[in-house]
């Protein structure tokens, strides 16, 4: 099956975006597809280079970049949350002049356009936090 | 964009307007489904009938008017706009009180109309 996934919530907060990730992993692992991951709203900090997290925390963004390394899953923060949340790419930081990339490049800052591209592609389409 | 299967989404609104911005990212959701023409519905439960009550003042939030933004919904090709009857109720709300013209569900109907789409997207 090929699955949409929709992330509402912070890796601070909730559990919305860990369950996300595990799902995806799960997924992948039985033979399913995960066409791309949107981050919306607070979900966007998921993508967050800069973030520190305590060490004996797990660690939030490597099973993001896992994914989009190995399994090729799409990884897209929608770019009005993104901003507001200082969330750049290296091309959003240069255009507003911002001292520099806050979004790991596992990640593209893309529109809403990209979420419903990928409802109407994917079987189905889930949502996370919220 | 995969045109040869036509999917219904249905975009659920839960959210009150002005507690958090999730209900904003719904309402911006809403708008890019309807400006890429997508075929959806908009259902309004819980806090998020909060959103469609008429004369709210944002101002002094510095936040954008959510109920001035919806009600410009209808110029997009949404076929209707629902709201959950019990919700209304419990915040004794009226048909008359809201910034646009809802279709409202019973419990019954709520549940059908959830299971007969394709997807269902809660902001």
């Amino acid at each position: 099956m090929n699955y949409a996934l929709l992330v509402l919530s912070a890796p601070v907060s909730g559990h919305g975006a860990r369950t996300a990730v595990r799902f995806a992993q799960r997924a992948i692992a039985r033979g399913h597809r995960i066409e791309r991951v949107f981050f919306l709203d607070e979900g966007v900090s998921t993508g967050s280079q800069v973030a520190v997290f305590p060490q004996d925390e797990e660690d939030r963004l490597a099973p993001w970049i896992e994914l989009a390394r190995q399994h090729d899953v799409e990884l897209v923060l929608c770019i009005s949350s993104a901003l507001k949340r200082g969330m750049l790419d290296a091309a959003e930081a240069d255009r507003f002049d911002r001292p520099g990339p806050t979004a790991h490049p596992a990640f593209v800052i893309s529109g809403l356009g990209q979420l419903v591209d990928a409802a109407a592609s994917a079987d189905r389409l889930l949502t996370f936090g919220g | 964009m995969n045109t040869a299967e036509r999917k219904r989404s249905l975009v659920v609104m839960r959210h009150s307007p002005y507690g958090s911005s999730l209900a904003r990212a719904g309402i911006d959701l809403a708008l890019a489904m309807g400006a890429f023409e997508q075929d959806f519905d908009l259902l309004f439960m819980g806090s998020g009938v909060l959103q469609l009550l008429k004369d709210q003042d944002s101002r002094q939030l510095g936040s954008k008017n959510a109920g001035k933004t919806l009600s410009s919904l209808p110029l997009y090709e949404l076929s209707a706009v629902y709201a959950d009857a019990a919700s209304l109720q419990a915040f004794g709300i009226g048909e008359e009180d809201l910034v646009l013209p809802v279709k409202l569900l019973d419990e019954t109907q709520l549940a059908a109309f959830l299971n007969d789409c394709d997807h269902v997207i809660s902001c």
